[in-house]
């Protein structure tokens, strides 16, 4: 098997591979955190973090663990990163923290760090395992960060807190939607970008299941 | 009484799990594709939730919080900050007895929910109603009642959505949407649907 480069992994799980858009992984984390841009930031820079490190770490021993119980000791090991993170939190961001609320502790749980240790840093060497998982995390980022920008300017006209666009209620133009601040926008927006994502890359569409039947004009019908 | 019954109701309409904090969103959208698959993994989540849920909430009370440790002599002792490892290591081990008994004395019942229990020991859905339950500091009557309900809503979304899906796969939808986009906007319609109810005050 051909060893994938340090380049590849990076860039490929932004576009081509997208864990959010293609591989259906971590969307729970991807739809809370949104709704502006700081905590989507945030999030975006822990799990990374966590994806990476976690990958190594796997990799570094991953000739030793015993195939019967090794979901067991990723979960351990992702767990114990993940605590480093909500601790680093708690003491240096605590309002962020509180407002991330159970979302931190819920990188565990995220398909994308469990995913990338299972399949990919299970059976490759930790440098390009830390690559991989950061390259995935990146991809996670990217989507999150957008989702982050969309919701924020346009339901409050703010980014990161700043105003960009003045609102009415400052005495500005701009009536903000409102609705792009609550859960479901996330949700449609998702929808939206993957449809972009997958008009520009159009080998991602998915096959339908059924074919609409061809238009019958009346006369044929007789 | 009157008390868990609204917490029931809120942990099910108000505060549903998937629509309104979108957790276990990777099983709930890839298990989504048949009403009956769903309906197995809904009760798969709603069994292992109620044995989770409060089973957290004695560790948490017993072991973890602060000055928890008493009863043993440490009253200074606090070890919350293990919480997360704690956790997600005590849903692993209940799924893996679960599916050991379930096995040996009701075969038939873990013939249909068998393939799903590891799936469950990642789902998001799991662990936040832990998390949301450390959270909120309920007691353990509650985190009983507080599992139940959270594990029907997840049951009761994902039930809906699969019901959806099962219509929509003959219906023509543009094609760099067919798939998951379209299931996504389905979501969204369900999650705003289901808003309607945070009015509800209990």
């Amino acid at each position: 098997m051909s060893q994938p480069t340090i380049r590849q992994v990076l860039l490929d799980p932004i576009f081509n591979n997208n864990p959010i858009g293609l591989q259906i992984l971590g969307i729970c984390s991807a739809l809370a955190v949104t709704s502006n841009l700081n905590t989507a930031l945030v999030m975006s820079i822990a799990l990374t973090l966590v994806c990476g490190f976690s990958s190594m770490f796997i990799s570094l021993i991953r000739s030793q663990i015993p195939s019967a119980i090794r979901m067991i000791v990723q979960v351990v090991i992702i767990a114990s990163l993940v605590i480093v993170v909500d601790q680093v939190l708690k003491a240096y961001a605590y309002a962020l923290s509180k407002q991330l609320s159970v979302f931190v502790g819920l990188i565990i749980t995220n398909c994308i760090v469990m995913g990338r240790a299972e399949g990919f840093a299970m059976q490759n060497p930790p440098v390009l395992s830390f690559f991989d998982g950061i390259g995935n995390g990146l991809g996670y980022s990217a989507m999150l960060i957008g989702l982050g920008i969309v919701r924020e300017l346009f339901g409050a006209g703010t980014l990161m807190g700043y105003e960009i666009i003045p609102s009415v209620n400052n005495g500005g133009w701009y009536q903000p939607n409102g609705m792009l601040l609550l859960p479901p926008s996330a949700f449609f927006l998702i929808g939206l970008f993957i449809w972009a994502i997958r008009s520009w890359k159009t080998e991602q569409v998915e096959k339908a299941d059924f074919k609409m039947a061809p238009q019958v004009s009346n006369k044929e019908a007789y | 009484m009157e008390h868990y019954i609204s917490l029931f109701v809120k942990a099910v309409f108000v505060e549903n799990m998937a629509l309104a904090f979108f957790l276990g969103m990777c099983t709930f959208l890839a298990i989504s594709k048949k009403v009956e698959t769903a309906l197995m993994l809904g009760i798969a989540v709603v069994v292992v939730q109620v044995v989770t849920v409060p089973a957290n909430n004695l560790l948490y009370t017993y072991l973890l919080r602060d000055g928890a440790l008493s009863w043993a002599g440490l009253p200074d002792v606090d070890l919350s900050f293990l919480g997360l490892l704690c956790y997600i290591g005590l849903i692993a081990a209940l799924v893996q007895i679960m599916e050991m008994v379930m096995d040996k004395y009701i075969p038939a019942l873990y013939g249909a929910l068998g393939i799903f229990l590891p799936l469950i020991t990642v789902n998001c859905a799991i662990m936040g109603g832990t998390l949301f339950m450390v959270e909120r500091d309920y007691n353990f009557s509650e985190s009983v009642v507080y599992g139940v309900g959270s594990g029907f809503s997840w049951a009761l979304a994902i039930v809906l959505l699969a019901a959806i899906r099962e219509k929509l796969k003959y219906s023509d939808v543009p094609e760099g949407l067919r798939g998951l986009g379209i299931t996504f906007i389905t979501v969204g319609l369900m999650s705003l649907g289901f808003m309607s109810f945070s009015g509800v005050q209990l």
